[in-house]
């Protein structure tokens, strides 16, 4: 019961403590998982970067999930996602409720107008680092032309054209 | 009546289930599922979503689907959906687990994963492109975005200090319309 609760507390840090998503959580997670619980060695946990490529979902999660499971099962990757994101749930929740409710007041339409423009610079950003280390190589930059291509003259949902593109991957580095 | 959030656990699973790479992976997908296919919600409240997901600890999946569920149908719309988004996970990383050492030197996984990372990178560039063209072009707006841009790229100042900072703005901008409208609202 002790060992559910460490872990539990350790990922309701980790959900707490890490803002931004994606690879920018990894380092926290790499303390308290390493070095601080030392449940994995640090070569585990390069194979959680690993892992978390091939799997779907938020890194967090797919961290939170591995390392349960590796520490305490089933039962362990559960309680581990659910620490996660307890605190998300929480926040998230409590200023949704916010802000639904003051959505027309000055104030929120006064913050929002201001945030949304920023958000697509953020997402264009976003959309700069990823391209620098997704876009390796020139077969890489073909694929990501083509997918351009498809959603510009397709509606091919974003689904099809992950499984499109990972087959894309298959046959141009085959050759 | 359960039917509404057995649909909304299954939109988010389809999310959980194809965000690869963490992180603004999920918008394409939330964006063709919740504001393009089902007209649960709006473009600039889906901005407004990702902004506070961004801006609140925790993964910025899972955030835009506890905001989105508890918009649409409250805390239970949030529940279901925050459990479609992370059941993929913990399905596939389980089976992943069992069997890494067997998976992890199979060629085409690899090569899969290696054409799906620059689909990604393309997926979130039409995004930020659709999402752009659901709001006003205002010289405002357009040098939100641009600054926004700049401070990430070139500055490295970090994202929620990007939104803080972009709020006040649009704050102190809309009060100064206001004034120089010179009404009382």
């Amino acid at each position: 019961m002790a060992a559910y609760l460490k872990l539990f507390l350790s990922f309701l840090k980790i959900g707490a403590f890490s803002f931004g998503g994606g690879y920018a959580m990894l380092p926290l997670i790499e303390q308290e998982i390493v070095y601080i619980n030392q449940w994995l060695t640090p070569s585990e946990f390069i194979d959680i970067i690993a892992i978390s490529q091939m799997s779907p979902g938020p890194i967090a999660v797919n961290a939170a999930t591995f390392v349960g499971y590796k520490y305490l099962g089933v039962l362990g990757s559960i309680v581990a996602t659910f620490g996660v994101v307890c605190c998300s749930f929480f926040l998230v929740t409590i200023l949704a409720k916010v802000i639904i409710k003051h959505y027309k007041s000055f104030v929120v339409s006064g913050i929002f107008s201001g945030i949304r423009p920023g958000v697509i610079g953020l997402i264009a950003a976003a959309c700069v680092s990823l391209f620098k280390s997704s876009i390796v190589d020139i077969k890489g930059f073909i694929i990501g032309v083509i997918v351009l291509f498809m959603l510009q003259r397709t509606k091919l949902h974003p689904i099809a054209i992950i499984f499109i593109s990972g087959a894309l991957g298959i046959a141009m580095y085959s050759i | 009546m359960l039917k509404k959030y057995f649909k909304l656990f299954w939109i988010f699973f389809r999310v959980g289930a194809f965000t690869f790479g963490g992180g603004y992976a999920m918008v394409p997908i939330i964006q063709k599922e919740i504001v393009e296919k089902e007209n649960l919600i709006e473009t600039k409240e889906f901005l407004d979503i990702i902004a506070v997901s961004q801006s609140l600890p925790g993964p910025i999946a899972v955030n835009a689907t506890i905001f989105t569920g508890f918009k649409l149908y409250g805390i239970l719309g949030a529940i279901f959906g925050l459990i479609g988004t992370v059941l993929p996970s913990l399905l596939v990383i389980i089976v992943l687990a069992i069997f890494y050492n067997q998976i992890k030197d199979i060629k085409a996984i690899q090569l899969f994963f290696q054409g799906v990372r620059p689909a990604i990178v393309a997926l979130i560039f039409m995004s930020a492109i659709k999402l752009g063209k659901a709001i006003d072009k205002s010289s405002f707006n357009y040098l939100m975005m641009g600054l926004a841009f700049i401070a990430i790229i070139a500055i490295k100042i970090h994202p929620i200090l990007v939104v803080l900072a972009c709020a006040t703005c649009g704050l102190l901008y809309s009060r100064r319309e206001r004034e120089k409208d010179g009404g009382v609202s």
